[in-house]
């Protein structure tokens, strides 16, 4: 079997080279990542902290509903419910855009997840952390927003990183509902062109160098936040917040 | 609701369509684990046998295939399958050997961490009963590695449950695709993701609750 790699300079029968084609599909991958990621972290911090309020266990209980359901889907389904069943029953939502509805799925998939570990890293915290806040005249407010959530939020880092990867790699759901990202180039190229192995070698290459990225892009998070003297994140704390979280 | 109806869905159809997917979903879960769980502790035995050669073979798997997605992995198999074996092999058994090459990267770390969690002592308690290494395994390490790993390994069978409806990328019959195809016949796809979503939301909720009873139970005999 020889190589041939000048397929990637063959037009795709729209005046565009496969190169052009996988560059922009990366453009899709990437950016369905990004927003999802923006949405997950966001909705995944507040269920995450309104699950360790106690004090209300509606809120807990509401906190929980909403990781249960968003954990026990799968993300494929997830992402048919929000393009094909949830416009039907919301006809206002008929003039969202797939990628909108695909960012909506990946992200509340990826918030229940990231909830759970915020969940987790504010219970890692010694209790006497939010007595003392509180003790000092912090509302209870305040004392999550100056004191738990800064240290809850460094300690779950790892995990966060990890998921993050996570959510880059699940953004290949998205060619169920034909967004042109790299998956879907995948299929449509491999089939155009009959040269699979290298299409699908450049598109694996490229997964593996955004979740690297995103890796390294993670680690320098970690760093750039770091309070001298308070304990690596990645240190001993680390043990306290459940790791394996399972993915793919 | 929106004019959904979920009434036509009746036993006759369900059994018709649905239940061929949901028996594949679940033996393509049931092999895949019990594979996964072999091949991965082969890899994490390699891991952590302390010779290079084989350690770095082991680090090179289990990081590979974690990091493209599953969709990928399942497309690579699909088309490289064919060419390796000879002659084409249909969607059913391709995803067969895709989860369990790829599930077993994730069971190999986590047997990994339960093979690490068991103390040095009781390797140097069974070295000096003059056991070989493949008894100090079979008899002693494994078995403790595999019971305190079990709620881990569990809940990663479910995400692996939950990982089978990616096969519709190759169009293996599995539960998703039961229902998509019912759907499609009968003129009703929104009724069939809605009723697939609740189909896979119990099955899950209820596996995942069983876990959790487990791991309480576990917790409290250690």
């Amino acid at each position: 079997m020889s190589w041939e790699w000048q397929v990637f300079l063959n037009d795709d029968g729209s005046g565009r080279t496969y190169l052009e084609w996988i560059i922009q599909a990366w453009g899709w991958t990437l950016s369905v990542a990004a927003c999802a990621w923006v949405l997950s972290v966001s909705f995944g911090v507040v269920i995450g902290t309104l699950r360790t309020v106690t004090k209300y266990p509606w809120v807990v209980l509401a906190g929980n509903i909403w990781v249960e359901v968003f954990r026990n889907i799968p993300i494929l389904v997830q992402v048919f419910l929000w393009y094909f069943v949830l416009p039907r029953i919301f006809p206002s939502m008929q003039h969202w855009s797939g990628f909108v509805l695909v960012v909506l799925a990946l992200g509340f998939f990826t918030s229940s997840r990231i909830a759970e570990q915020v969940k987790a890293g504010i219970n890692a915290l010694p209790r006497g952390q939010g007595m003392a806040a509180l003790a000092m005249g912090l509302t209870p407010l305040q004392s999550y927003r100056y004191v738990i959530l800064p240290m809850a939020l460094r300690v779950i880092l790892p995990p966060l990183t990890s998921e993050s990867m996570n959510l880059l790699k699940n953004s290949s759901v998205a060619f169920a509902v034909s967004i042109p990202e790299l998956t879907m180039f995948a299929m449509q190229a491999q089939e155009e062109t009959s040269r699979g192995i290298e299409i699908y070698l450049a598109v694996t290459l490229l997964y593996a160098v955004s979740a690297f990225a995103v890796n390294r892009l993670m680690a320098a998070l970690e760093r750039h936040l770091q309070i001298p003297g308070a304990g690596s994140a990645s240190g001993s704390d680390k043990a306290a917040v459940p790791s394996i979280s399972g993915g793919h | 609701m929106g004019g959904l109806d979920l009434s036509f869905f009746s036993y006759e159809i369900i059994s018709k369509f649905v239940l061929k997917g949901l028996y594949f979903s679940i033996a393509l879960t049931i092999g895949s684990t019990i594979g996964g769980v072999i091949l991965g502790t082969v890899l994490a035995l390699m891991r952590l046998s302390g010779r290079r050669s084989l350690s770095s073979i082991a680090v090179v798997y289990v990081n590979g295939m974690r990091s493209i997605p599953l969709v990928m992995v399942i497309l690579w198999f699909f088309l490289l399958m064919p060419t390796i074996i000879g002659h084409s092999i249909g969607a059913e058994t391709s995803a067969f050997i895709t989860f369990i090459a790829f599930e077993a990267a994730f069971f190999s770390e986590i047997m990994r961490a339960g093979i690490q969690s068991i103390s040095k002592g009781q390797v140097m308690a069974a070295q000096a009963l003059g056991m070989s290494y493949a008894q100090q395994m079979k008899l002693v390490v494994l078995p403790q590695a595999f019971r305190n790993m079990l709620p881990v390994l569990l809940t990663q069978t479910i995400v692996l449950f939950q990982d089978t409806s990616l096969v519709y990328a190759i169009g293996a019959y599995d539960l998703l695709k039961g229902f998509v195809t019912a759907g499609k016949i009968y003129g009703r796809p929104e009724e069939a993701y809605l009723l697939a979503t609740v189909v896979y939301f119990v099955i899950c909720f209820s596996l995942s609750s069983w876990v959790k009873r487990i791991q309480a139970k576990i917790s409290i005999i250690r």
